[in-house]
């Protein structure tokens, strides 16, 4: 039987072992958060999802409240909000800058979007402060020259996000938190390079930051590219900018928008859910599909930041074929297809219809596999046809 | 896998053997370390000590192409004490009794002489699996790439049939497939055994159907696998069309591979890239990459998913689905006056009974978990996330009585040492796609040989200078790396990087049926430069 509780007048029911804050969202309730991420293990540290609980004398997190029955809980109320708004300008107060690059990361607006909710104007709001973390002193953490994430602690509000989704997400625990109070800071084990550490450049810590704090360098990089229009050169990863300049240039840069298309990652077996980012038919970055079924929001460094070799110089732009000279020349799709084909008539002829053999990809959708097997049987009546999964 | 990658978190204990899952399938390892943070107990066995082995409660380092043998100790211990779910074995298995018998002889301690692994440890192992409620199998390459691939499969299968570790949530025997649409070439039916579906080309029911679909006759016997097709070329296979494989540097013995591929009158490779092998070709046709092309794929837990475009291919790049209906045209083939992929793929789901539930438009709107897992054998299935419950398909689970063979080449006095292969987390396959992509350098940036520090000083070598390697095939250079991830007695490489062919050396054999290349051992030399 299903067991109810009340929230904001209204009996709902609910089911064992859920919080407050997951019923609360099912009904539609909009409570603000900052440190939760529905995959995680709730965490209770921003305190943003408070709600009155009658009968409780101070109010309660609602991420880290279990739902019990007969319970009556307020959402919003007046003095609720009022709280909120202040922790709100608070955490504010002491960042940096709160409009970031949208291609920070998946969920760096979050910070904005509060923000925005709780009507504080950017202007005298944006923090003046060097950020409350000593984390953003720490060398070590600025100058990481890695070419996929930007580590910019000023913007960090100690949600440990990045910290959770490394440890429980990805069970890599290349992260952790270091000190206490104003001297907090996450950093790597000895307070070093993610490199020298056990991270694997997943770039989970990236995609759960409310703020770009952590951000992906590479997609930021690719959009600067693209709207500096016409590419100068390709810049190379061994030429990384310094991770403070790409920092002030991007906080320049909020504006930016991108359009996202659903699809599957091209590299193994898991099929992980993605989504493609694109600016001007460029592809600037990939976030992970949080209600991907196959990976659950999860993703690995290959899916993750190796996506550019599609956009690549060295892409096969023109059909070739080999001339008299022996070698490869470009040609006209007529003229390829006619050689293409005109080779397999041949070869038949000659040899007979066991002399031709197709090999299927498996890394090409399924219809070119389909039509690959088609094409030997329906065209030569064999089964010479496999793939390359022998190999 | 027979069962879906939620059931990663499920399992009491779990079995993996023979793949590198943290480097290979990093997201599915997510779903392990969670089982083992829940406090499920995790047996790895692999030759080298691998990112998994680090979380392991208990590492088996057994000797390369050993796995029969480990996994016979097992069943006889698990045979032995009573660890068998012999309601199970009744309804749903047959042969259990000859099985039975045909595991007294291979006793744990017989089991370590082979191996290496102590005795005490399989028993181990083989407690833990047999006696927990849940147990489930992983396994990759690690199993399937020797000349007892088959063997290796089915002694798994006999350690989840006779303790009835199948076709239950949190069990099975689940292989994790490489590439992201490679259990879709085989749905499709590039095989040379089975139509699209795996429905059996020597089937006379499969093979009138396929008579009248395509209008035209088949072959009444199989065909040859790709590895006895390149060993006939120049031979009696003459002409090749090949779809995006690099086929010169995925596959074992390199120069042989070569050889064959320029042997041929006809060579034809449709790619993204100019591949080693697409420069051997007479016909290069330009494709589409992903992120280009509309289309439907399948992944290693049987779940069709959407590919979609999102950007303009390059130049005149074309899907590969438009440049074989082209070609097909062209010599007059009946079939293929596609104009999209979608009538295709409806075309695939129509012939293939696995499929026949499924069209474009439901795998476009995409589905909650399960849902378009294969089979789905009509419009209104729910799809088929977890296989076997209940009954398996056909009829019951067959016991195999294997034996363990040695590998193709072992050691000697010339080639002293085990090489091992296999691919990198930030690198994939041949390396053509990351080896394109930003940063990936920064990680990777060149191939090295890992090798037990013992080792380096036996062979007069050192770290992070460059040694020769030899095999009975030939000699690469390669940068030496010392690492206990290597035990003594093996080394390892990958084949990403095209300026180390470590497939000079390997494909001394294949499994006799599944044509699987040997690519996991390969007795080779190394002396210092
Ligand atoms: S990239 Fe992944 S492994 Fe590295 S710190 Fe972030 S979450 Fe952890
Ligand atoms: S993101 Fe990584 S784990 Fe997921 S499909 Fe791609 S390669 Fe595989
Ligand atoms: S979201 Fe509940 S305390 Fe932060």
């Amino acid at each position: 039987m299903a067991q109810k509780l009340t929230i904001d007048g209204k009996e709902v029911a609910f089911s064992e072992g859920e919080t407050l804050l997951e019923v609360a969202e099912r009904y539609h309730k909009e409570i603000p958060t900052l440190c939760y991420d529905t995959r995680l293990e709730p965490f209770g540290g921003c305190r943003l999802c408070i709600v009155e609980l009658e009968g409780a004398r101070n109010p309660v997190a609602s991420c880290t409240t279990k739902a019990a029955p007969g319970m009556v809980v307020r959402t919003a109320t007046a003095k609720i909000e009022a709280y909120r708004k202040t922790l709100v300008e608070l955490v504010i107060g002491e960042n940096r800058e709160v409009d970031v690059h949208p291609l920070r990361g998946y969920a760096s607006g979050e910070l904005a979007n509060l923000r925005d909710r709780y009507g504080m104007s950017s202007e005298g709001t944006r923090g003046t402060g060097p950020g409350r973390l000593t984390g953003a002193m720490s060398g070590t953490s600025k100058s990481d020259d890695n070419p996929f994430i930007l580590r910019d602690y000023e913007l960090c509000i100690s949600c440990y996000r990045c910290v959770r989704v490394c440890a429980e997400q990805e069970g890599d625990h290349a992260i952790t938190v270091m000190n206490r109070g104003f001297h907090t800071q996450i950093a790597t084990e000895f307070d070093g390079l993610l490199k020298d550490s056990a991270c694997t450049f997943c770039g989970q810590c990236i995609q759960t930051c409310p703020t770009g704090a952590l951000a992906d360098k590479k997609a930021m990089r690719a959009s600067h590219t693209v709207a500096q229009g016409p590419v100068r050169r390709v810049p190379s990863a061994v030429e990384t900018r310094d991770s403070e300049d790409l920092a002030k240039e991007n906080a320049l840069a909020p504006e930016t928008t991108f359009d996202k298309t659903r699809t599957i990652c091209p590299y193994c077996g898991v099929g992980c859910s993605v989504d493609i980012l694109t600016q001007d038919e460029k592809i600037v970055g990939i976030h992970p599909a949080m209600d991907g079924p196959a990976n659950l929001g999860a993703l690995c460094v290959k899916g993750q930041f190796a996506y550019d070799f599609v956009q690549h110089p060295d892409r096969l732009k023109m059909p070739l074929v080999r001339g008299e000279d022996g070698e490869l020349h470009e040609t006209t799709w007529d003229d390829a297809l006619d050689r293409a084909a005109e080779g397999f008539r041949k070869t038949a002829a000659a040899h007979g219809r066991h002399s031709i053999y197709g090999i299927a990809s498996g890394r090409a959708p399924s219809e070119a596999a389909y039509l690959m097997q088609k094409f030997i049987r329906v065209g030569f009546g064999t089964n010479y046809i496999d793939n390359c999964s022998r190999a | 896998m027979s069962n879906p990658l939620v059931d990663m978190q499920k399992p009491d204990v779990i079995f993996c053997i023979g793949t590198n899952m943290t480097e290979c399938h990093p997201v599915a390892a997510t779903g392990l370390k969670k089982a083992v943070a829940r406090g499920a107990k995790l047996i790895v066995a692999d030759p080298r000590r691998i990112g998994l082995a680090e979380i392991s409660h208990l590492y088996l380092p057994l000797r390369v192409g050993s796995d029969t043998a480990l996994l016979l100790g097992m069943a006889h211990v698990i045979a032995r004490e009573g660890l068998i779910d012999e309601e199970f074995i009744k309804n749903r298995t047959v042969g259990f009794d000859e099985f039975f018998e045909h595991l007294s002889p291979w006793t744990p301690e017989w089991a370590e002489t082979i191996t290496g692994v102590p005795a005490k440890d399989i028993k181990t192992a083989a407690m833990w699996y047999g006696s927990a409620d849940k147990s489930a199998i992983y396994y990759t390459l690690g199993i399937t790439e020797h000349i007892c691939g088959v063997e290796n499969v089915q002694s798994l299968c006999n350690l989840a049939l006779m303790t009835g570790n199948i076709g239950r949530e949190g069990t099975g025997i689940n292989p994790m497939r490489g590439q992201n649409n490679i259990q879709g070439a085989g749905d499709s039916g590039a095989l040379p055994n089975n139509y699209p579906g795996f429905q059996s080309v020597t089937e006379p029911a499969n093979q009138a159907k396929f008579k009248r679909e395509y209008d035209t006759e088949i072959d009444l016997e199989k065909g040859i696998t790709k590895v006895t097709a390149l060993e006939l070329c120049g031979d009696r296979i003459h002409a090749m069309l090949i779809d995006g494989e690099n086929t010169l540097l995925s596959d074992p013995d390199r120069k042989h591979c070569e050889h064959a591929l320029r042997s041929l009158e006809h060579l034809v490779v449709i790619d993204i890239f100019l591949t080693e092998t697409a420069q051997l070709a007479d016909v290069v046709l330009p494709a589409t990459a992903w992120g280009e092309t509309d289309g439907v794929c399948t992944n290693t837990e049987r779940r069709v998913q959407r590919l979609r475009a999102a950007v303009p291919p390059p130049g005149e790049a074309k899907p590969d689905w438009w440049i074989i209906c082209q070609i097909a045209q062209r010599l007059g083939f009946n079939g293929f006056d596609f104009d999209s992929p979608k009538p295709i793929f409806n075309e695939l789901c129509r012939v293939s009974p696995i499929y026949a539930g499924l069209d474009w438009e439901r795998i476009d709107k995409g589905a909650k978990n399960g849902v378009n897992q294969w089979p789905v054998p009509h419009k209104a299935h729910p799809g088929t996330p977890r296989l076997h419950e209940g009954e398996f398909v056909n009829g019951r689970g067959i016991f195999s009585n294997v034996h363990y063979r040695d590998p193709a080449e072992t050691i000697d006095d010339a080639f002293p040492m085990w090489l091992t292969t296999g691919r990198r987390l930030q690198s994939y396959h041949t390396h053509t796609q990351t080896g394109r992509a930003q940063g990936i350098e920064y990680l990777l940036s060149e191939e090295t040989l890992e090798v037990n520090p013992a080792d380096i000083e036996k062979w007069g070598l050192s770290d992070g200078e460059w040694c020769q390697m030899s095999s009975a095939r030939g000699s690469i250079t390669i940068k030496v790396k010392a690492t206990n991830r290597s035990p003594r007695g093996t080394v390892f490489a990958s084949f990403s990087f095209a300026d180390v062919p470590v497939n000079l050396l390997t494909g001394s054999g294949y499994d006799a049926i599944t044509h699987t290349a040997e690519l996991k051992v390969c007795p080779v030399r190394l002396e210092p430069l």
